[in-house]
C-alpha cells in the first residue's frame, strides 16, 4: 500500500473560520515585535524551538531577557543590525479567524514596504509609545493606511504600565489624533490601550484599566465586521486566461470555452446579463464554475469559471461587467503614487510599464501635480520629480486603455504597479483617483 | 442563497493559489511545477489541477531526485502523474554525480541536500523554464516568511533577499530576462494545518509514510531517522522498532520521523494543532546547521 485514503468525518468547526489580514506599524522601540511576540505566543502560534533559537541567541549578545524581536526579524542582515527591512508575513489562528500579519518597518526608509504591507490588509495596527504621544512617524503611518484604504484602523497605545495607566495620558493621544485624522478618510478607527510586555488588553481586559470599556486588541481582532468591506455591488470580473480544453475525444468538452478569473467586484449568477469590454458587446452568463463543477454564484475573491451564451471574441486582460454599470475604459489615468526606485526618479516624460487587474499596457508620465511630504501633509506643487519612497499625485496616459474604478470604490479595479522597462523592477504603486 | 458572501480561510487560500496558477500560465512561456511526493506538493498540484479544469494542468511536473528518497514517495509521483496526464520531468542528482558535475559528501553527516541544488539549476537551464511553481510556506521557516510570492531569481539562479520586487496586492510582476526565471510559490499563505485541513477536505491522498507505521529507526541529535542503506550509522547509534510517522518528506538522510500513533488525518489534524515544536525544527537536520542555514541555501537557488 503507498498510500492512505481519508476516513470521512468533517473538519472541526476550528478549521472552517474566515481570513484577517492586518498589518501592523510602529516606529523603533514603539513595541511592536513585542506585540506580535505576544499575539502569537498566547494564541500557541511560537513553537518551543522557535523559542529556544530565539534564548539562544538572546543569550550569546550577553543580553539579559529573550528579545522576541529576533522571532520576527527574518534576515541575516536584519538580525545584525537588528532592525526590520522588510514585510514579513506570520500567521496565527485562534478558534475565531486565521490571522495573517504583515509585519511592516516603521521607518522612513522603508515606506515602500509599508505600503506593500497595507495593499491587501483588512485592518492596521499602528503602535504609540504612551511616553512619546503622537510622532510625525504615527501619523505618517496612519496617512500611508488611508491612501492605501485598509478598512479598519487600530491606535494602539502601548507601554501604558509606564505612564501609571493613566487615562488622562490615553485621552490626550486619543484626541489629539482624532483630530488629526479628521483631514484623513479613515473608515473605522479604533483605540486601545495596551501594555504589549505584560498583557494588559491584548489578549485579555486588564484590571489595571478600569476607565476603558472597550474590548482587547485580540477580541477586536476577532470580531471586526470585515464581510462588508468588499464591494458586492459593482460587478467585475477581469479575465486572466481562457480555459480550452482540446480534447477531441470527448464531444461535451469541445466547444468548451471558460473564462477564468478571480472576481474583483460584486456578484455574478448563470442568467445575469453581462457586458464584454473592450467590445461592448451583451451576452448572459451559462455558468460559474468552480474547478470544472458549477456554484451557484460567484463573488470576491472567489477563482471561478465564466461559460457565455454567446462566443464572444474574449481574450486576457478584457473584463466583464454589467451593461448598466460599468468601470471607465480609461488611457488618463490620475492617482498618488508611491515611487518605489532608488535607481531613478519618477518624473513628467518617465517611460513604464503599467500593469493593471490582467492587463499590462505602456505608459508615460504626462504630469506630477506634487509631492506630499508623508509627515505633515503638506503638498509641495513644485515638485519636478519623485525620489525613492515619496508619494505624490500624477497623471498617467496610456498607450492602450484600462478599465478601472476609483480605488476608493474597488482595490482591486483602482490600484495598478509601474515597472521599469529597462530593468523589469517593479518601481511604483499607484492608487486611481480618477479614471478617463 | 447565501447572504453573508463569506469564505471560509480554505477558499480563501484556494482562491488565491488558483489565481496563481493561472497568472503564472497566462504570463510565461514554460512553466514547471516542482513536485517532491510530500503533502505541500500534493497539495499545490491538486490546486494546479482545480484552477485548469476541465483542462489538463498547461506544464509539466518536475521531479529533483537526489537517489536517497523514500520508495513509497517515488511509487506515489509515479502513480498521480499518471492519473492526471502531465508529463514528469526528472532531474537525477546521482546522474549530475555519475557525469562528475558534482561530488557526493562522505562520512557520517553526507547528505544530499546542498547538491541537489545544483541538479535543479541544471534542469531549469536544460528545460529552459521561465517559472517554477514550489511548494514553500511562509510559516515554515523565517527566511520564507519574508519572501514574495513571485520571486525573481537572477541567471545564476540566485536569490537577493535584500532586493526584492515590491508585491502589492495580487499585482504580480513576471517581467524577466533570457536565462532569468521567478519562483513562485502558492502555497505562502498556507500554514502546516490548512495543509492538512485542506487534504481533509478535498480527501487527497497522500504517501503512506505521513500516517504512523512500525520502523527501525535510530536518534540522531534528536532526531529519529529511518534505518536506509543511504545513512552510515555510528556503533553509538542503535536501531530500536517504533511506530512513527513522518511529519515532512525528504531525503532519507535527512528526515526524521516523530513518534506518533496517528493513523488517520483527522488523527494527524489533532496532532499538529496541539504540538509545540515546528515541523523543520522536529524534523530536518538540514536546518539546524545554522541560524541562517536555510536563508544561505535560498540564496543559491535552493527551493
Ligand atoms: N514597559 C514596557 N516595555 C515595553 C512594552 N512593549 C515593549 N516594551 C519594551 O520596549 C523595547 C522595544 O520593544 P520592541 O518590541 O523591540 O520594539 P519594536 O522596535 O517596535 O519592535 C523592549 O525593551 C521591550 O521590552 C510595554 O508595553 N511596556
Amino acid at each position: 500500500m503507498d498510500s492512505v485514503s481519508n476516513a470521512g468525518e468533517q473538519p472541526p468547526a476550528a478549521l472552517r473560520m474566515d481570513i484577517l489580514r492586518f498589518a501592523t506599524a510602529g516606529s523603533v522601540d514603539d513595541g511592536k515585535s513585542t506585540l506580535i511576540g505576544r499575539l502569537l505566543y498566547d494564541s500557541k502560534s511560537i513553537f518551543t524551538d522557535q523559542l529556544e533559537a530565539v534564548e539562544r541567541t538572546s543569550r550569546m549578545r550577553g543580553e539579559e531577557t529573550t528579545n522576541l524581536a529576533l522571532l520576527t526579524d527574518g534576515l541575516r542582515a536584519e538580525r545584525e543590525q537588528g532592525i526590520t527591512i522588510d514585510v514579513a508575513y506570520r500567521y496565527f489562528a485562534t478558534p475565531q479567524r486565521k490571522f495573517i500579519i504583515a509585519d511592516t518597518p516603521g521607518h522612513i526608509q522603508y515606506t515602500r514596504n509599508m505600503v506593500t504591507g497595507a495593499s491587501t490588509a483588512d485592518l492596521a495596527i499602528i503602535l504609540v509609545d504612551a511616553r512619546n504621544g503622537l510622532t510625525e512617524q504615527s501619523r505618517r503611518h496612519a496617512f500611508l493606511t488611508t491612501l492605501l484604504r485598509v478598512p479598519h484602523l487600530v491606535l494602539a497605545v502601548n507601554k501604558m504600565d509606564l505612564v501609571g495607566y493613566d487615562q488622562a495620558v490615553f485621552d490626550q493621544i486619543r484626541d489629539e489624533f482624532t483630530s488629526f485624522a479628521a483631514k484623513l478618510d479613515i473608515g473605522d478607527l479604533t483605540f486601545i490601550p495596551v501594555s504589549a510586555l505584560h498583557g494588559d488588553n491584548v489578549v485579555d481586559r486588564s484590571a489595571s484599566t478600569p476607565w476603558y470599556n472597550g474590548p482587547s486588541l485580540l477580541h477586536h481582532l476577532e470580531n471586526v465586521h470585515i464581510a462588508s468591506d468588499r464591494n458586492l455591488k459593482d460587478a467585475r470580473f477581469p479575465v486572466q486566461y481562457v480555459i480550452r480544453p482540446h480534447k477531441s475525444t470527448d464531444p461535451e468538452l469541445h466547444d468548451y470555452r471558460g473564462y477564468a478569473g478571480q472576481v474583483a467586484g460584486g456578484t455574478f449568477r448563470a442568467g445575469d446579463e453581462v457586458l464584454h469590454l473592450p467590445s461592448g458587446f451583451t451576452t448572459r452568463i451559462k455558468a460559474v464554475e468552480v474547478a470544472g463543477e458549477p456554484v451557484p454564484e460567484a463573488f470576491p475573491p472567489m477563482s471561478v469559471t465564466l461559460l457565455l451564451d454567446d462566443d464572444v471574441d474574449i481574450s486576457r486582460g478584457d473584463l466583464i461587467c454589467r451593461p448598466n454599470n460599468q468601470p471607465a475604459a480609461a488611457q488618463d489615468v490620475e492617482g498618488m503614487v508611491c515611487w518605489m526606485s532608488a535607481d531613478r526618479p519618477l518624473a513628467p516624460r518617465t517611460r513604464l510599464i503599467v500593469k493593471h487587474t490582467t492587463r499590462t499596457v505602456k505608459g508615460i508620465v504626462t504630469d506630477l501635480h506634487y509631492r506630499i511630504d508623508v509627515n505633515t501633509l503638506h503638498r509641495d506643487e513644485s515638485a519636478t520629480q519623485l525620489g525613492l519612497n515619496e508619494i505624490g499625485r500624477i497623471k498617467l496616459r496610456l498607450t492602450q486603455p484600462v478599465f478601472a474604478d476609483p480605488y476608493s470604490r474597488n482595490r482591486e479595479t483602482g490600484g495598478l504597479i509601474l515597472i521599469d522597462e529597462a530593468t523589469n523592477s517593479t518601481v511604483g504603486a499607484v492608487v486611481i483617483t480618477e479614471a478617463r | 442563497m447565501r447572504t453573508d458572501y463569506a469564505l471560509s480561510q480554505l477558499d480563501v487560500l484556494e482562491a488565491e493559489s488558483i489565481h496563481i496558477f493561472r497568472e503564472v500560465a497566462a504570463e510565461f512561456e514554460r512553466p514547471g511545477l516542482l513536485f517532491s511526493g510530500g503533502k505541500d506538493s500534493i497539495v499545490m498540484l491538486a490546486l494546479a489541477e482545480r484552477a485548469f479544469r476541465p483542462a489538463h494542468i498547461p506544464f509539466p511536473v518536475v521531479h529533483i531526485d537526489t537517489g536517497h528518497n523514500f520508495p513509497e514517495v517515488l511509487q506515489f509521483r509515479d502513480r498521480r502523474v499518471a492519473e492526471l496526464g502531465v508529463r514528469l520531468v526528472v532531474g537525477s542528482v546521482q546522474k549530475s554525480i555519475d557525469e562528475g558535475r558534482q561530488v557526493d559528501e562522505s562520512g557520517r553527516w553526507a547528505s544530499r541536500n546542498r547538491l541537489q541544488t545544483m541538479t535543479l539549476l541544471d534542469t531549469i537551464e536544460e528545460e529552459r523554464y521561465d517559472a517554477l511553481f514550489g511548494g514553500a510556506r511562509r510559516d515554515e521557516e523565517k527566511a520564507r516568511a519574508k519572501e514574495r510570492v513571485f520571486s525573481f531569481r537572477d541567471e545564476f539562479g540566485q536569490w537577493d533577499p535584500k532586493n526584492q520586487r515590491p508585491e502589492l496586492w495580487s499585482l504580480y510582476n513576471t517581467k524577466i530576462r533570457r536565462g532569468e526565471h521567478i519562483r513562485v510559490f502558492p502555497l505562502s499563505n498556507w500554514t502546516e494545518l490548512d495543509i492538512w485541513a485542506y487534504i481533509e477536505r478535498e480527501r487527497l491522498q497522500i504517501p503512506s509514510i505521513y500516517f504512523a507505521h512500525e520502523r527501525d529507526v535510530f536518534e540522531r541529535d534528536g532526531i529519529l531517522l529511518a534505518d536506509n542503506p543511504y545513512v552510515s550509522r555510528g556503533d553509538d547509534e542503535d536501531l530500536f522498532r517504533a511506530t512513527v510517522r513522518y511529519r515532512t518528506v525528504g531525503d532519507m538522510t535527512c528526515t526524521g520521523a516523530v513518534a506518533s500513533s496517528a493513523a488517520t488525518v483527522p488523527e494527524v489534524i489533532a496532532e499538529v494543532a496541539a504540538t509545540r515544536i515546528t515541523e523543520r525544527g522536529q524534523t530536518r537536520a538540514d536546518d539546524r546547521a545554522s541560524e541562517a542555514a536555510m536563508e544561505d541555501r535560498k540564496r543559491e537557488g535552493y527551493f
